[in-house]
């Protein structure tokens, strides 16, 4: 049993997120901050993916950056309202998802990991040569601020929050689907497709939805971050940014939407704390993730679940014997 | 067409090739409602495929099937089961990483009407539903006498239980066939015993049965009829006093005489 229900949870969520910004020393830490949470938008849906439906993409980053450089245009070049460009990026991904996930999803087997990973590289590349349109490696810049209700969100504190709203969003949704006939589906799908087929489950359907619906859980991420940074390169959305993600989901732990979660920001919060060491940062990070794998194969949330209970044995073993007559 | 007059679930002229390997030829049977139908036959004589085919797990190349006057040729396994045909499988599918509750919660997907704007925001019919089927699912474990272990994860389960959580998991869909691959592999005789009186009783509820099975002591205590196979063809079929005597079916399992 875990200690809280769903809507406690999210209480505290809540909390966390509302008092955090008070206990930072300086801006800079909520810049971080701000890029955790878009990270953990998509690990929250890539989680669904492969830690519920099983399903391996290797190409989140791509949704990402494509969201981010379709309002980045549509709003900077054309002019286009915040709100509009972001619906359109969002719509945008949604196609494109579909579009690669009914000829690969069909098959069984490993052919999503292909098609995404060969739909990122060429959305790299188009970002890369398509300089008329994206603005080249040099990336694409003036993108406006986003607005709510009129009046353009300036403050990085204001951001934080959007951002987070949008986390627990997500969160909550994510959450609700997981603990339907939905997720009972995906992580059927993952264990026994011919099962899942033999008790009525489409397995086509279900697949391509819940890929679609990470992928737009990417984009919504990806155009805040454009009117964020207000400005997108494409090194930002490259393959190492998706395995990145992928590397968030697994040591967060997969099938665990906090876990999920908690490995975007301990992976997007490291790098930045382990700055300190300066030109030794990438072999503690690496040893890290190594040790974590080695001892945690459930990932983090297997480290809290392990915590929690020798607390609670712990507990028990003071409590006075029962008696046994 | 007189032949099918009170058939319920029927097929006609199966036909099923692997390569050269013909796994079924021409093979066509009538099962009645709410009758337990066997199927037996030495190793591959095509029971198992007869199954696949049945449920769509594998096309025929000619000849089909029907559930009452409804082709089900063609369609996806998926489509199948909402006809009302589930099944179970010889080597377990079950998922083990969910526990025995929620498999059988699994099984009960099709019961479901719920959308997206039910379960996004868990409205009043998403708790209905959802209490509904943790009712039903509860139900199905009892009636395997599963209740006990409804928290277990289904890979934590022993054999013999994990045989009868397949079944709960199939009945929680509520089938009017439910086809039964081998229930009996693996089990010793007495949960066999158990496994027999579940299956009669499954037949009481009023659902179809049709069951792959070798074990013999089973197959004539339970069975009100059995269509024997042998090399991919039908050699039998009859109640299973007759199936015993007929002189095809025993040269088929002791050999020529």
């Amino acid at each position: 049993m875990r200690p809280a229900g769903p809507a406690a949870t999210l209480l505290i969520g809540a909390t966390v997120i509302a008092v955090l910004p008070v206990l930072l020393p300086n801006e800079y830490y909520l810049t971080v901050l701000i890029v955790a949470g878009l990270n953990g938008i998509i690990a929250l849906g890539l989680n669904l993916l492969m830690g519920y439906a099983g399903q391996i993409s290797l190409g989140h980053a791509a949704f990402y950056g494509l969201a981010a450089y379709t309002t980045g245009i549509l709003t900077a070049t054309y002019h286009w309202p915040v709100p509009a460009g972001m619906a359109a990026a969002v719509a945008l991904v949604l196609a494109v998802s579909a579009l690669i996930a009914v000829p690969t999803l069909r098959l069984k087997g490993h052919y999503l990991a292909m098609g995404t990973l060969g739909f990122g590289l060429i959305v790299y590349i188009v970002l890369n040569e398509a300089t008329g349109l994206t603005g080249g490696p040099s990336g694409l810049g003036g993108i406006p601020r986003l607005s709510l209700a009129g009046r353009p969100v300036t403050s990085d504190l204001a951001y934080y929050y959007v951002v987070w709203a949008a986390v627990l969003l997500c969160f909550a949704v994510a959450g609700n689907l997981v603990r339907s006939r939905l997720g009972r589906a995906l992580r059927a799908i993952h264990t026994s497709e011919t099962a899942a087929a033999a008790l009525g489950i489409d397995t086509e359907r279900t697949k391509i939805g819940v890929f679609v619906l990470s992928a737009c859980m990417a984009a919504v991420a990806g155009t805040l971050y454009a009117h964020y940074v207000r400005f997108v390169s494409p090194g930002t959305f490259g393959f190492a940014a998706s395995v990145q993600l992928v590397t968030m989901v697994v040591l967060g732990g997969m099938g665990s939407l906090w876990g999920g979660l908690a490995g975007a920001v301990v992976l997007t919060v490291l790098p930045e704390v382990l700055r300190a060491l300066e030109d030794y940062d990438i072999v503690v990070y690496g040893l890290l993730l190594i040790l974590c794998m080695m001892y945690l194969p459930g990932g983090l949330v297997e480290g809290v679940d392990r915590l929690w209970r020798l607390v609670t044995a712990r507990r028990l073993r003071l409590a006075p014997p029962e008696d046994p007559a | 067409m007189n032949a099918k007059a009170g058939a319920f679930l029927w097929g006609e002229d199966i036909t099923l090739h692997f390569g050269g390997v013909q796994a079924l030829e021409s093979v066509s049977f009538r099962v009645k409602e709410n009758d337990l139908q066997t199927i037996i036959g030495p190793n591959g004589a095509g029971k198992t495929s007869l199954l696949n085919v049945i449920t769509g797990v594998y096309w025929a190349d000619r000849g089909g099937v029907f559930l009452r006057e409804q082709p089900l040729t063609g369609l996806p396994a998926h489509a199948i089961a909402r006809s009302g045909i589930v099944r179970t499988f010889q080597n377990l599918e079950l998922f083990s990483t969910m526990t025995a509750l929620e498999n059988v919660l699994t099984g009960g997907h099709l019961l479901f009407h719920y959308g997206m704007r039910d379960w996004c925001f868990r409205t009043h019919r998403f708790r209905a539903e959802e209490a509904a089927l943790r009712e039903k699912a509860e139900a199905a474990l009892a009636f395997v006498g599963l209740s006990a272990t409804a928290d277990t994860l289904a890979g934590n389960l022993p054999f013999g239980s994990a045989r009868l959580l397949e079944i709960a998991r199939a009945l929680a869909a509520e089938p009017r066939v439910l086809l039964l691959d081998e229930p009996a592999a693996g089990l010793n005789i007495r949960e066999t015993v158990v496994l027999g009186d579940i299956i009669r009783r499954i037949v009481d509820r009023g659902i179809t049965v049709i069951m792959v099975e070798h074990d013999m002591d089973l197959v004539m205590r339970v069975s009100d009829r059995v269509l024997v196979l042998n090399y991919g063809k039908v050699i039998a079929e009859g109640t299973p006093a007759e199936v015993q005597r007929n002189p095809d079916v025993i040269a088929a399992y002791l050999g020529e005489v």
